[in-house]
């Protein structure tokens, strides 16, 4: 499953690069919702991917039966998710402010501080 | 312990302001009694250290490295000291008086005191690195100084001039310094002044020399790096005084001294030291008389005196070692009361001009004559100690082993030039017909006065008692390296070759004085050549590290996102690649074992993202990311992971409502870049994506390393309490992780806040009309 995996955030980066590199910042926008997602993803399943074996402890266990997924690189990407959104909702806002300041959508004009 | 007075001498520095708000304009005279203390106790050791035992005091600082900040008071040291402490009480003294009323006088005061802590530090300390942290500290407190009328455009210059030569030779002596230390293995200048043939040998020998040589250069203003110092005499006058003639500048020489025992004697040393000293003698006697500002006549026969002291030192003889110590405390008393005469005058008349003033003996005679004992001493006349110091050099120079004829050439030259500048300055404001000047000159106050009397009847007295130096030059020299402690100063030598170039400078110099004002107008003919000295060089590296500040601006900071991501990109690419392919040979792991199904998720994410890019419309690139975050979460779901599924199916549903709320009151998609931009960022993130999925695949085909998070699958129950893995991590494992993840989130969410209340605050709709969701015609 991983070196479909790796195929699949290599295209995802891939993605995520290009936007990035237009010039309309609403491109930049979607541009950076796909490098959280691809980067998330690649720690997820470096870190190995385990079918059906969540990493819970069964009702009176005080631990798993058996070999279960690792939990660690989930919580980090957990903590990765929520923190890309606040970033992703901040980024939005702010685009959506410098648009009504200077009125143009394409970064190249942006490259100097007066309006 | 000396190290705590030098230390909280820093603390009276810093207590100047407040000592201001409660003494008043006393504030510097009772500052004075500091130094003053110190000179008192200097004196104390004299006897001990006279009697060849230098006093150690010990004290560590970073024992760990080495670095201590040990003081070893031996005859140089002791010299110094005395010097720095001694004129730095008169100074005080005298400053007080010449900027009275001055609104910044309590910064003034701070800076100078604290100077002389960092010069006292820098003479007494034996480490290399404390040395050379005292030795920036009177960098920067000389910048502070000469650009203490910040409001003067040429004294900033000046200032950032000083400081860039100093500094710029205090990186060089870094070097130097931390060469030595490797190649003597220690890093106490004792230990090294001990060590000397081993050093001579290291194969870091010459470039440690050049280095340590460059630092001291700068420092004490040798040809040439010279410039720096005429231009410093922007610095209000007690500072030219202090730091500008009789301590800061001898910082180099004092080093040069300190390191003749370990480094010196070899060809190098000489040739460098005798030739760039004599060089810079005669220049700076020669630039001397083209000026009619008493300062920089009086900064230009500095240079000279410094330059005297390097070629001395390069010479490197018993003799020159005795001439070298004499010279340095004569000049010291007779610069030091040379320019507070001259501050006097400003001070008195409001000009710095000589040729503007004159017959001032009839209203100010006490000045008068001390400015002439002085002047006499730099002419180097019989009585004064100026004169030993003068012979004693000529007798060296005529000994010396290397380009005997060229430094005794440039050294004559220099001695009778002086003498003109000597007369200059103090015959030509004194005598002759009184001169209308700005203001009515009278004799200055008692405190002004009494720094140049002092120093000067120093002069005359040494002159008459020579042999109460004696123990001092003796021992200092044995210090040095070179000969016995058994010398004798004498004024009278009899009938020699000394003596007689003495007359015969005496003789050239006089014809100078008298003809100043036509040797002044042929040589304004040399200006042009001049205007091509060194500082213009300075000035034309100056302007050309600020073109390429320029050029590197416009090429790398050209302010287009794109480009500073694109080559970002690259490098990492270019970095990631070379390491896999040419560093370590990667395996990659290209097993596949999957399930249609998962298959089909993965297939879904990949489509998504690249419709995301191929779409034309906002809302079908939204919905196509959208399709790939369900995708992941599904993924998410499949290889046991519910709880990132359930988060990124909630963050998921809250983008799209997020975007539907915002990014549509922004612009539609447009098209900017030509098909050759996207072409070529289509390579730059086909690379980028092609070096993350083969770094993954080497990743994968490596070595399983086992995993951390054993310890927390087994403990969440027992000690969490909790059944689901992952949320006792979060909460309790790893549970600041989760406090800086809410912080960010508040963060965020204050910046969304604030930017949409400014909005609401800012009450005005931008001009234009923005397009309307209902425009988008999707």
């Amino acid at each position: 499953m991983e070196p479909l995996m790796a195929i699949a955030i290599g295209v995802l980066f891939a993605c995520a690069i290009y936007m990035m590199l237009r010039r309309s910042i609403v491109k930049l926008v979607i541009g950076l919702m796909l490098l959280s997602n691809a980067a998330n993803l690649l720690i997820f399943s470096t870190a190995g991917m385990v079918r059906g074996k969540p990493p819970l402890v069964p009702e009176g266990l005080a631990a798993p039966l058996g070999e279960v997924a690792d939990p660690l690189p989930q919580a980090l990407v957990l903590t990765a998710i929520v923190i890309a959104f606040g970033v992703l909702s901040f980024a939005v806002v702010l685009l959506r402010r410098a648009w009504e300041i200077v009125r143009t959508d394409d970064l190249d004009k942006m490259k100097d501080t007066d309006t | 312990m000396m190290q705590l007075v030098v230390l909280s001498g820093f603390v009276l520095a810093a207590a100047a302001p407040f000592l201001f708000r409660w003494l008043g304009d006393r504030t510097a005279a009772i500052m004075a009694l500091f130094p003053a203390a110190l000179v008192l106790w200097l004196l104390a050791q004299w006897p001990t250290v006279v009697a060849g035992e230098p006093l150690w005091l010990e004290m560590a600082w970073v024992p760990g490295l080495g670095i201590s900040l040990d003081f070893l008071i031996d005859g140089l040291s002791l010299l110094f000291a005395l010097l720095i402490a001694g004129i730095g009480a008169f100074v005080l003294l005298y400053a007080g008086e010449y900027l009275r009323g001055h609104p910044d006088l309590p910064r003034f005061l701070v800076i100078i005191t604290a100077f002389m802590m960092s010069m006292l530090g820098l003479v007494l300390a034996d480490n290399l690195v404390a040395l050379f942290v005292f030795w920036e500290l009177t960098s920067i407190t000389s910048y502070l100084l000469i650009g203490f009328n910040h409001t003067d455009l040429p004294a900033r210059k000046a200032a950032l001039q000083g400081l860039l030569v100093t500094v710029a030779g205090g990186l060089a002596l870094m070097a130097g310094l931390v060469m030595l230390a490797i190649a003597g293995e220690s890093w106490s200048l004792a230990e090294l002044a001990t060590r000397g043939d081993s050093l001579r040998e290291h194969p870091l020998y010459t470039p440690m020399l050049l280095c340590v040589l460059l630092g001291a250069f700068t420092k004490s203003a040798q040809f040439p790096f010279h410039f720096w110092l005429p231009n410093a005499m922007a610095a209000p006058t007690p500072v030219s005084a202090y730091l500008h003639s009789a301590t800061m500048v001898k910082a180099g020489i004092y080093l040069l001294a300190r390191l003749q025992p370990g480094l010196g004697g070899t060809e190098l040393w000489i040739v460098i030291l005798s030739l760039v000293g004599a060089l810079t003698m005669f220049t700076g006697a020669f630039q001397a008389i083209r000026h009619i500002n008493v300062k920089k006549l009086l900064a230009y026969s500095t240079v000279m005196a410094l330059g005297t002291l390097t070629m001395l030192l390069g010479i490197g003889t018993e003799g020159a070692m005795v001439a070298f110590v004499t010279f340095l405390l004569a000049h010291s008393l007779y610069k030091g009361a040379l320019f507070m005469v001259a501050g006097i005058l400003d001070h008195e008349t409001g000009t710095k001009d000589v040729t503007a003033m004159g017959g001032l003996r009839r209203v100010m005679p006490l000045t008068a004559t001390v400015a002439l004992i002085a002047a006499f001493s730099l002419a180097g006349l019989p009585p004064l100690l100026g004169f030993i110091g003068k012979e004693l050099m000529f007798e060296s120079v005529l000994d010396a082993s290397h380009l005997t004829a060229l430094i005794l050439l440039l050294a004559f030259m220099a001695a009778f030039l002086t003498i003109a500048v000597a007369a200059i300055v103090a015959l030509r404001p004194f005598f002759g017909e009184p001169h209308q000047t700005l203001r009515v000159a009278h004799e200055p106050p008692l405190a002004m006065l009494a720094g140049p009397a002092v120093l000067a009847a120093l002069s005359l007295l040494l002159g008459l008692v020579p042999g109460s130096l004696d123990g001092l030059v003796g021992v200092t020299v044995a210090r040095l390296g070179a000969g016995e402690a058994s010398v004798h100063l004498a004024l009278w030598h009899g009938i020699n070759v000394p003596l007689l170039l003495s007359l015969a400078g005496l003789v050239l110099g006089w014809l100078v004085y008298r003809r100043w004002d036509r040797v002044r107008a042929r040589l304004a003919y040399l200006d042009p050549l001049m205007a091509r000295g060194p500082e213009a060089g300075y000035d034309a590296l100056m302007a050309a590290l600020v073109r390429l500040a320029e050029w590197q601006t416009r090429v790398l900071q050209n302010g287009y996102l794109r480009n500073y991501l694109a080559v970002t990109l690259l490098v990492l690419v270019a970095l990631v690649g070379h390491a896999f392919f040419f560093r370590h040979a990667a395996r990659f792991d290209v097993s596949i074992d999957v399930y249609l199904h998962e298959a089909v998720a993965v297939g879904l994410m990949i489509a998504g993202a690249v419709a995301a890019c191929l779409m034309k419309s906002r809302l079908a690139a939204v919905a196509a990311v959208g399709v790939m975050g369900f995708s992941i979460a599904l993924t998410f779901v499949l290889f046991s992971a519910p709880d990132l599924a359930i988060t990124q199916l909630l963050v998921e549903t809250l983008t799209v409502i997020l975007l539907v709320l915002v990014l549509f009151r922004l612009p539609r998609f447009a098209n900017l870049s030509a098909p050759g931009e996207r072409l070529r960022d289509l390579i730059v993130a086909s690379a980028f994506g092609l070096m993350v999925t083969l770094l993954m695949l080497a990743v994968l085909a490596g070595e399983r390393l086992p995993r951390i998070s054993d310890y927390m699958v087994d403990n969440s129950q027992p000690q969490g309490h909790g059944h689901n893995i992952v949320n006792v991590i979060l909460v309790d494992f790893r549970a600041l992780d989760t406090l800086g993840e809410i912080f960010v989130l508040a963060l965020a969410a204050v910046g969304v806040y604030a930017m949409l209340r400014f909005h609401a605050a800012e009450g005005s709709r931008p001009a234009t009309k923005r397009p309307r969701a209902s425009d988008d015609g999707e």
